[in-house]
């Protein structure tokens, strides 16, 4: 991967930059120049917001046959995640048991490294989830 | 808009083809579909191809123009074009095919589909696969190919009720029909046990619950249908071609139990036909996992939503019931060259409403249906056949 393609997807991948659309209110994940339900409406109109980072589990799979790059990580988890803002988000889940990862579980994200180009290559850093401490898991 | 017919078809056995190269299965293919609609060269007026990623698999691009070559078309100097959209490639290159021909534009069209699989690894293979999916927000962060399904079933297992077994039944069943079928990849018969104790591959879905990697081709002649009988007795017509998109990354739905791209395809195909999914006697959907038949079979009307699994257990989607879904052995046992699935799905929807099924024939086939998905449900093109 390019460094000129990790440097301008940091603000998202850092720093959750999302957008809003400013007639609807329909969050975007990551940043879209026009909503797909107001069309030309939207047009000037997005706004931009940073996710709060909180949400919980929508689906998750126990990941055994991984692509080279994540062979030293396998089995993990990886989950998509409803964040609070309504928009959905796909990463691994860290720092639990995949037996103790549930449908409905609390997680917040949390800045790791994600991969690295090869032995010699550039690392790069993004979002993962981990599991929120305060408040139970809902059913 | 004229009527199109299918006049020819071609394919070759799916499987790891060790000494072919993609060349020799697109000519294998190719020809074989000319040489069913008894068709001279020079009567051909152009090509469509569908594929996925030569690319990247056999580090060749412009392989339109190398199949018309080949074929010995290129003399001839016929517009030869590639359609790419991932896993559906092969139903879209015959849609440009169809609609090529049914605005008036050509007489007579080839498409084929093709794609060579296994002169990279497997892991190199799923990498290639896996870009038909979100490459900057899903794979970068550690998403699969079969990951991103495994959370379509999982998600699915949830809302529904869907069972590990009821799941796993689909391999079974498709394996079954791959047994009766001498151009599958996997011919052989499986039980649940074999299913369920295969190794994970990402859980829910194990290794039985994914299509294989495959080389493969596949073709097809279209032909205007006032024209079709100069070529043969039994065209078969297309009585519907319809495609619908949906967004790339799966997490951008606000469902994911449901292929939206396929339910709006087939309304629209439905609508273009005439029909109702209860007219439907024998349909190839894209089961390149076990969970992607079940949602096919919801989304396309066969059963409601939900019931999927339910359907399969109780034998309403094998030969001899409701609906006869994937007697080729689909996806899962037929294998799954990317690229020329599409059109294989089709050449065995042809087949089976000309009758020469086999042993696999359906009785009675009269209207055929074909789902072809690309990536995780971000195109759908659904075909419709009917016997004349």
């Amino acid at each position: 991967m390019s460094t000129a393609r990790l440097w301008r997807e940091n603000p998202s991948r850092y720093n959750l930059a999302a957008s809003k659309c400013g007639v609807c209110g329909k969050v975007f994940f990551p940043p879209r120049n026009v909503c797909s339900t107001c069309h030309r409406k939207s047009i000037g109109k997005m706004e931009q917001l940073l996710l709060s980072g909180e949400g919980e589990v929508y689906s998750y799979s126990i990941v055994h046959d991984a692509p080279s790059q994540f062979e030293m990580l396998k089995p993990y988890v990886l989950a998509m995640v409803r964040m609070n803002e309504g928009v959905m988000l796909t990463s691994q889940l860290i720092d639990a048991y995949p037996k103790e990862v549930v449908i409905g579980m609390k997680v917040r994200t949390t800045l790791r490294k994600v991969g690295e180009d090869g032995p010699a290559g550039v690392i790069y850093y993004g979002y993962k989830f981990t599991p929120m401490t305060d408040g139970p898991p809902s059913p | 808009m004229r009527e199109v017919a299918i006049i020819g078809v071609g394919d070759t056995k799916f499987g790891e083809l060790w000494d072919m190269g993609f060349r020799d299965i697109g000519i294998a293919a190719g020809l074989a579909a000319v040489q069913d609609a008894n068709l001279a060269a020079e009567e051909i007026d152009a090509l469509y191809v569908g594929n996925m990623s030569a690319g990247r698999f056999i580090e060749q691009e412009h392989v339109a123009a190398l199949i018309a070559d080949y074929s010995g078309l290129a003399r001839d100097n016929i517009p030869a074009t590639r359609i790419e959209a991932a896993g559906a490639s092969g139903g879209l290159a015959l849609r440009q095919g169809y609609l090529a021909v049914a605005s008036g534009m050509h007489d007579l069209v080839v498409v084929g589909g093709a794609e060579k699989m296994t002169d990279v690894g497997d892991t190199m293979a799923a990498e290639i696969q896996s870009s038909s999916t979100d490459q900057q927000w899903e794979v970068t962060f550690g998403a699969t190919f079969p990951a991103l399904h495994a959370m379509i079933a999982r998600r699915h297992m949830h809302e529904y009720g869907t069972t590990r077994e009821q799941l796993a039944s689909v391999a079974v069943l498709n394996h079954l029909h791959g047994s009766m079928n001498p151009k599958a990849q996997f011919q052989r018969a499986i039980d649940l046990k074999t299913v369920l104790n295969a190794p994970p591959v990402a859980e829910p879905l194990g290794m039985f619950d994914c299509a294989p990697s495959s080389d493969g081709a596949a073709a097809v002649v279209l032909c205007a249908m006032e024209k079709a009988h100069n070529h043969t007795d039994k065209p078969i017509r297309i009585l519907a071609s319809a495609q619908a998109s949906d967004t790339l990354a799966l997490h951008a739905r606000s469902s994911i139990t449901s292929f939206q791209a396929t339910k709006v395809a087939a309304q629209r195909a439905f609508k273009q036909a005439r029909l109702e999914p209860k007219d439907i006697q024998v349909a190839e959907v894209h089961d390149n996992f076990t969970i992607s038949e079940l949602l096919a079979i919801e989304d396309l009307g066969f059963f409601p939503k939900g019931e999927g699994g339910k359907a399969v257990v109780d034998g309403q989607v094998g030969i001899g019931g409701r609906v006869a879904v994937n007697t080729s052995g689909g996806l899962k046992a037929r294998g799954d060259p990317i690229g020329a699935t599409g059109v294989a799905q089709v050449v065995e929807i042809v087949s089976q409403l000309r009758g020469t099924a086999g042993k696999r024939q359906v009785a009675g086939a009269k209207y055929g249906l074909a789902q072809n998905v690309g990536g995780t449900g971000a195109t759908v093109v659904v075909t419709i056949l009917g016997a004349t």
